[in-house]
């Protein structure tokens, strides 16, 4: 890292030629230049801006945007505790204080000496091995004091990330469960000999026939949209897979791609022969930088096969290449508009639809999007056939779904079921005991109580992209609802007001209940609130974001009711606590000078 | 026996202005003659019109400004205590409005700039007499210190918005700012 940080004009020369000087590759050129200085300067924004004939505000809105990009120096080691409630729960946050005392910093602040800043970050996808960490974008697991410790004398002695453990790094796979997916005995290309002999217009159909639905949590089926894909007017048309796993709880993507990336890559070169695509993009959350070498040489590899590149598997008229793109730390980009719209270098803010990508996405070009586990279903379907496939599951749901599992369990990890498994059985397999509660797919999905485990994971009952964390009856909701409320507003991406003032106000009325200032009147708040965001917000985000809290006071309205104060309104703030300043300034201590808190 | 025929009552209603500029008063001036049938329909508590110094029980109480001291927060509190129906004002009262400039400032460093370096205040000294109520660090927004019922927004709300809302609740109807009472820019 350099102290004349961005100011390198050859190597930023560099960097915008390996991008052709595309300010579509905006996103991508930030990010290259903030690993290689650590932060992006003013000067290196004006820079890429004339040298991308691009106005300069839009050069810097875009590096603001990104959680990941920092405009201002940062330490020379980045440390981000991953702050999901499951990193929470096996004691991130006193690992995280013990961190800032050793070495003597401030969360949130860079240390005086420039070394080091120690800050949270939303899910990092680690559930299953947490407490988790990212140093300078690698991801660490297993946290512990000794860990940390460790952790903090390397970074005293300014030891290169390199030169680190090599078992910090390790990320387990921890598959716990195998079906039809995990177990498939698939070589590279058998799936695409498959489609090939079906004929392109055979797939989309095969496809339709199989039942398969998205399982990114929205269930869309997946046939149909590749058909209106492919029957949408244009010459040029992309695939994309949606690999921004940011949904807190969820990591089966994470796995996917570190051990079953051919079959990924399979997927979406069969769909790029249904719809008739010639490019492919890979969309990686910056969470998991560290898939971004292997991934490439799974791809090089593919191309070495003539499984990618020109004349696929000697077909005359089938090119398709993929591309990587990695995000910077925006939960926003997993909606599919608002990746299309970082894909193309932009703010990652979702766009209005209609008009959906099938026909205006990437490039407001023709293009199919889904979910990396998608691709594989897609690419097992038609290897077994319509049929076969659609036997497994249940009539709407139909093959497996990966579920991530963690929280309060002996055996978290990931767990394969045909779909229409009971949330009890997942419970039992997984070693869970006195569970009080499961939130399923994530902060913005259910949160189910005892009494209802004998629901099914599905789209007749509870859809869900795989998330599943388990709570037993040691926690507190209201703590989880809270940790779920400050992910929503930190993770707003800001372009419409409901969701952006709204998500924080709910912030603040958690923030006063947990203080201890809370009333009845803000329990009605919330519920107002909610009307607000589900009927105003731009997208999904504002619409789910008192998921969380509706579903926990439902359940668990205890857990709230215990820490109001039975009066029908408090202030958020201690009012005589704000005449302190005034006091001390006239140096006055009469009745005058002091404000009764009990008085209403 | 519960008479279903709507037989007015005249209702109390109760104003005041407390970290604001009494434009809001002024703009509720605006409704002008009407003001002589409004008082067929309400009976004025304390309100800067009757110059009465503390209100009883009210049915509706008005209150422009935000709360910037010690003596606003009493005043709130007996408004609450006191009014069914509390209204919130303008903007001061609604978002804490332009005295709330101050609140990316230290206290502390307003009053010393004021009252010690300030030229032309010679051996000047922060007031300190326990006649005058005490400025809390922040000004707030008077929904964050009581619970608020209505927010008439506007700086200030027009004459004929404060008529529509007021006509609407003496006529338990759910008040409606519709097109043009309320303004944007």
């Amino acid at each position: 890292m350099s102290d004349n940080a961005g100011s390198n004009t050859a190597h930023l020369e560099t960097i915008l030629g390996c991008h052709d000087h595309d300010p579509g590759k905006l996103l991508q050129i930030l990010r290259e230049i903030q690993e290689q200085y650590g932060h992006i300067s003013p000067d290196a924004i004006t820079r890429i801006a004339s040298q991308l004939a691009i106005p300069r505000a839009r050069a810097e809105s875009v590096a603001s945007f990104y959680s990941f990009l920092h405009i201002k120096p940062d330490g020379a080691y980045r440390v981000l505790f991953s702050d999901n409630i499951t990193d929470r729960m096996l004691g991130s946050e006193e690992l995280m204080r013990r961190m800032c005392q050793q070495l003597w910093v401030e969360p949130g602040k860079v240390s005086e000496d420039g070394l080091v800043s120690i800050n949270t970050t939303s899910c990092t996808g680690m559930c299953d091995q947490g407490p988790a960490m990212l140093v300078n974008g690698r991801a660490i697991t297993r946290l512990t004091h000794q860990r940390v410790q460790e952790i903090g004398h390397l970074i005293r002695n300014r030891t290169p990330l390199a030169d680190w453990p090599a078992d910090f790094f390790r990320v387990d796979d921890n598959i716990r469960r195998k079906g039809l997916l995990l177990d498939n005995k698939l070589a590279p290309g058998d799936a695409l000999r498959a489609a090939l002999t079906l004929g392109a217009a055979n797939i989309v159909e095969a496809i339709k026939a199989s039942g398969l639905r998205g399982r990114g949590g929205a269930g869309f089926p997946t046939g149909l949209k590749w058909e209106a894909c492919r029957n949408a007017a244009g010459i040029t048309k992309h695939v994309v897979c949606n690999a921004d796993e940011g949904e807190p709880g969820t990591f089966k993507d994470r796995v996917l791609l570190t051990s079953y990336a051919d079959l990924v890559f399979e997927g979406m070169t069969l769909a790029a022969l249904a719809v008739g695509a010639q490019q492919g993009y890979l969309y990686l959350r910056g969470e998991y930088r560290y898939l971004l070498e292997p991934l490439q040489a799974i791809l090089q590899r593919r191309r070495d096969k003539n499984l990618l590149g020109e004349k696929i598997l000697g077909q005359p008229e089938f090119d398709f290449d993929i591309a990587i793109h990695l995000g910077a730390g925006a939960y926003i980009c997993g909606e599919e508009s608002a990746l299309i719209e970082s894909l193309e270098g932009k703010r990652g803010v979702p766009r209005n639809r209609p008009p959906f990508p099938v026909t205006h996405g990437y490039m407001q070009q023709p293009t199919a999007l889904d979910n990396v586990e998608t691709f594989c279903q897609a690419a097992l379907a038609i290897q077994m056939g319509a049929e076969k496939y659609k036997a497994i599951g249940t009539t709407k749901s139909t093959g497996s779904k990966l579920i991530s599992v963690s929280g309060d369990c002996p055996r978290p990890g990931i767990y394969e079921y045909p779909f229409g498994v009971s949330v009890r059985d997942v419970l039992q397999d997984c070693g869970a005991a006195n569970t009080r509660a499961v939130q399923i797919s994530g902060p913005s999905g259910i949160c189910i109580a005892e009494g209802e485990f004998g629901r099914k994971l599905g789209f007749e009952d509870l859809p869900t992209a795989g998330a599943f964390m388990v709570f037993d009856d040691s926690r507190d909701m209201f703590e989880v609802a809270r940790n779920f409320v400050h992910f929503f507003a930190h993770e707003s991406c800001g372009f419409c007001t409901p969701c952006r003032v709204g998500t924080s106000m709910l912030k603040q009325t958690m923030d006063k209940i947990a203080a201890g200032h809370g009333t009845s009147h803000d329990l009605n708040e919330v519920e107002n609130l909610d009307r607000v965001l589900q009927t105003s917000s731009h997208c999904g985000l504002g619409r789910t974001a008192c998921n969380p809290v509706l579903h926990t006071l439902k359940h668990f309205r205890p857990a709230y009711e215990n820490r109001l104060k039975s009066l029908d309104f408090e202030p958020a703030f201690d009012l005589d606590g704000a005449l302190a300043r005034a006091r001390q300034m006239t140096g006055r201590d009469d009745t005058g000078a002091h404000l009764n808190t009990e008085e209403t | 026996m519960n008479d279903i025929t709507h037989r007015p009552k005249k209702l109390k209603i109760a104003t005041t202005s407390l970290a604001g500029c009494f434009g809001c008063h002024m703009s509720f001036l605006d409704i002008d003659e009407r003001i002589l049938p409004l008082l067929d329909l309400i009976e004025f508590d304390r309100s800067p019109i009757t110059d009465i110094k503390h209100c009883g029980p009210c049915d509706i109480g008005l209150i422009e400004g935000g709360i910037c001291n010690a003596e606003n927060v009493h005043v709130l509190r007996e408004f609450r205590r006191n009014c069914k129906i509390l209204i919130s004002i303008g903007a001061c009262a609604v978002t804490g409005g332009l005295p709330a400039q101050r609140n990316h400032l230290d206290l502390g460093s307003c009053l010393t700039e004021v009252y010690l370096t300030e030229p032309g205040l010679a051996h000047g000294h922060i007031p300190n007499d326990p006649e005058l109520p005490l400025p809390l660090d922040k000004v707030h927004p008077l929904h964050e210190v009581v619970k608020i019922d209505y927010f008439i927004p506007g700086c200030p709300p027009s004459g004929d918005a404060i008529w529509k809302f007021l006509t609407d609740l003496i006529a338990g109807k759910t008040p409606e700012l519709g097109h043009g009472l309320i303004k944007y820019d």
